[in-house]
């Protein structure tokens, strides 16, 4: 194997943070493509230039997705990069592993890939790079058959992906784990075969603390939420006022200012709080939300390309989150119908939303409008009033005029 | 050796046989947890069982090597349970007291660094970079290990008011979501792409590249059966490039990186926000990018010395105002700080109150 001289990244395997160069160098060790792929970045950081290509389009039998075609332009200077595509493997909900499936994962990458992984990609996946077009039907077949299956990419369902929910976090409200295996299940077809205008993200977070990000980087954030009271637990309250100043800490910082502590009892106006988790997550031993727990569906955030990011904006306020999820999976279905009517290619969700304004939206997937979906109401006053919008305005008014009571 | 018959449409395997059995028996029912050390937590059930976790910094880039060696350390002292976090960092599930200081010992013995858990800096999200991505202008491992190597103390052991998340983005694709982040590194194109054109009607569609340029700035050119650009329109955002390879939009000594700051993704306290630009160009210098890390470094150790516990550098900015950020920080302000894409009613200040 040609042995690269790479004084540039060497550099990077100084310092204590964890060496992603040390990690190439383990890999080029027995593999070629791994080796080349050192060389291949050494050059990167000396001339200050990619030599990656676009991706071509490879896959395997049947799918459309889950493979992502890379090759580079240098392929004659490092053939072992000639190709170099990623192989997308959907994780098992909350990046959860046995040490016996991740060695299974492993032999099999070594045996036709570079060794090289990322554990994990941005949008959850495991992510194996760098391998070979003709090897992309025996990597399928060995790890299908093994319980594993491919991730989506391109314009399709991106693979769904979950906080730790309730498998180790007392926040979560709904079963982050179990839905994220739903949906994936449910939605296979969409997963891997691309037919969407473009990609579509699902995140699921158990709680406002959004492990996942879903608010920020998913088409749909699924984000836990509850209706009771906080509970508080009084005695916990008093430990934690040995070592906390509450007042300070939690009473001041709460954003609806619906606390107080006279330095004996916390007390909570509960129909006040917009359940933001600072105090939760501050004293949760002496604070437990209760009561009807479910979560609140956002929609259409992503990164700034084409015109901007956007943040998920809130649709349904509230939903219930229980197997076999028939609701959600319906809105799921009407979100996309409406998309797919709609977008032009490479149109997210969330922008075809602000072209086709959010009222078309909202009424094609049966939801009503409410306060809590909004910031403040609009500021102009260039509104759309259709004919039905009149008549029932009049037919209101009508029915004052009979009653003799005004109904705003 | 025949290959094993494929499968289609099997989707992931169920989680549920990966999980810990203390998780199987305590799923949904845990209590609350304590944070012991930056790099050690407990979880208490309702049971009263206890679930020990180990938070273990990861390069994110991992080869089967180190995979193995996580697992080898697992089955010691976790009967082979581990999981990642949504940062690409390591967790250790311990079950059995008894086991943690002996599994912290090996970890420690092997080089492996505990910690990011509570109000420090853990794992950078991140993207690509040169290691394998078409559209990079910078590489992101590389920019991620020198901040890390600079802030390692914030993972370790330094408090700070509340956490800090960090991010890198090697073009304004975004793949790492840093849009939403305390402090990111974003890296940019800064010139105006130059176009193949007797390459343009093979490899790519019109329609598609006048649709992708989030300025209108592409329209036709029938004469030469291509595109032209207008560069009074041009932000250079790459998306064209990213659509039609015969537009080349990489300069190795224009491309470099800005920083954005504010950004958070969860509701506590205050309304998840987007960061926002401060520092709008910095160049490409690997293999450490110094200037970069130098600018990161000490916008932290501002924030760390002026805000109040739990606030997270966007919501002190908040209170203090960007015009209070800048002198604090002494970051020259520049045009590019001021919107002049989509946002500019929304982002300039309208009453006459703000401080000198």
């Amino acid at each position: 194997m040609k042995k690269y001289n790479t004084p540039l990244i060497d550099d990077l395997e100084k310092g204590p943070w964890p060496s992603f160069v040390t990690e190439m160098k383990k890999a080029a060790k027995n593999n070629e493509m791994a080796n080349d792929a050192l060389g291949h970045l050494e050059k990167c950081y000396s001339t200050k230039v990619g030599y990656w290509k676009h991706g071509g389009i490879v896959g395997v039998l049947g799918y459309g997705g889950g493979v992502i075609g890379r090759y580079s332009e240098l392929g004659g200077e490092f053939p072992g990069v000639a190709h170099f595509h990623t192989v997308r493997l959907n994780q098992p909900s909350g990046f959860f592993y046995t040490s016996k499936a991740l060695k299974e994962i492993c032999d099999i990458w070594d045996k036709y890939g570079s060794g090289l992984t990322n554990m994990h990609g941005s949008t959850g996946d495991i992510v194996l790079l760098g391998t070979k077009t003709d090897a992309l039907e025996a990597i399928f077949a060995e790890y299908s058959s093994r319980g594993w299956d491919l991730g989506g990419s391109g314009s399709a369902l991106r693979t769904p992906s979950c906080c730790i929910g309730p498998a180790r976090c007392e926040w979560a409200n709904y079963d982050t784990l179990d839905l994220t295996y739903a949906l994936t299940q449910e939605f296979q077809d969409e997963l891997h075969r691309p037919t969407f205008s473009y990609k579509f993200k699902i995140k699921a977070s158990g709680c406002a603390c959004d492990c996942v990000a879903s608010i920020a980087r998913a088409d749909m954030s699924i984000i836990g939420t509850w209706k009771g009271d906080i509970k508080i637990d009084q005695a916990e309250v008093k430990n934690y006022a040995k070592t906390m100043d509450i007042n300070a800490e939690i009473v001041n910082m709460c954003p609806t200012q619906c606390m107080s502590y006279d330095g004996k009892e916390l007390k909570i106006n509960n129909a006040e709080c917009n359940r933001c988790m600072h105090c939760i997550t501050r004293m949760t031993k002496a604070l437990k939300p209760s009561g009807e727990r479910g979560a609140t569906i956002c929609i259409g955030s992503k990164a700034p390309i084409v015109v901007g990011s956007l943040l998920s904006w809130v649709i349904v306020p509230f939903i219930k989150v229980e197997p076999p999820y028939t609701e959600l999976k319906d809105l799921i279905r009407k979100i996309w119908e409406w998309w797919d009517d709609n977008a032009k290619p490479r149109e997210r969700i969330g922008e075809v939303i602000e072209m086709k304004g959010m009222r078309s939206f909202l009424e094609a997937i049966g939801v009503q409008p409410q306060p809590q979906q909004i910031k403040e109401p609009r500021k102009d006053p260039f509104m759309f009033y259709t004919d039905e919008d009149i008549a029932a305005y009049k037919a209101k008014e009508a029915e004052e005029k009979k009653t003799g009571k005004y109904k705003f | 050796m025949a290959l094993p018959q494929r499968k289609t449409d099997i989707g992931p395997p169920h989680y549920k046989q990966f999980l810990p059995p203390v998780i199987q028996k305590n799923y949904g029912k845990w209590k609350y947890h304590e944070v012991l050390t930056p790099g050690t937590m407990v979880h208490v059930a309702e049971s009263g069982d206890k679930l020990w976790t180990v938070r273990v910094a990861s390069p994110r880039l991992l080869s089967t090597e180190t995979i193995r060696e996580q697992c080898d350390i697992a089955e010691k002292y976790c009967d082979g349970h581990l999981r990642y976090t949504t940062r690409n960092n390591v967790e250790f599930l311990v079950s059995d007291e008894k086991k943690l200081e002996s599994l912290k010992k090996e970890l420690k013995d092997r080089g492996f660094k505990m910690g990011g858990i509570g109000p420090h800096i853990t794992n950078v999200v991140h993207t690509q970079g040169w290691v394998h991505c078409h559209g990079a202008c910078t590489d992101a491992s590389g920019l991620v290990k020198a901040m890390m190597d600079e802030l390692y103390d914030y993972f370790e052991t330094k408090k700070l008011p509340n956490k800090v998340r960090l991010a890198v983005a090697c073009c304004v694709n975004m793949c790492g979501a840093v849009h939403c982040s305390d402090i990111a590194v974003v890296a940019v194109h800064t010139k105006v792409p130059t176009i193949v054109h007797e390459k343009f009607k093979n490899m790519c569609e019109l329609p598609t590249v006048i649709g992708s340029c989030p300025t209108r700035a592409i329209s036709p050119d029938p004469a030469q059966k291509s595109v032209k650009i207008n560069a009074e329109k041009c932000m250079y955002c790459g998306n064209c490039f990213t659509v039609c390879p015969p537009i080349n939009i990489k300069d190795p000594e224009r491309d470099g990186v800005a920083i954005v700051v504010g950004g958070k993704i969860n509701s506590l306290r205050t309304n998840p926000k987007f960061s926002k630009l401060v520092i709008p160009y910095i160049s490409n210098e690997p293999p450490r990018w110094p200037k970069v890390v130098a600018a990161i470094k000490h916008i932290v150790e501002v924030y760390a010395k002026n805000a109040k516990k739990h606030e997270r550098i966007g919501e002190w900015i908040e209170r203090i105002g960007w015009e209070r950020f800048f002198s604090l920080t002494g970051i020259d302000f520049t045009f590019q700080s001021i919107d002049d894409f989509t946002f500019m009613r929304d982002t300039m200040r309208t009453s006459a109150t703000f401080k000198w």
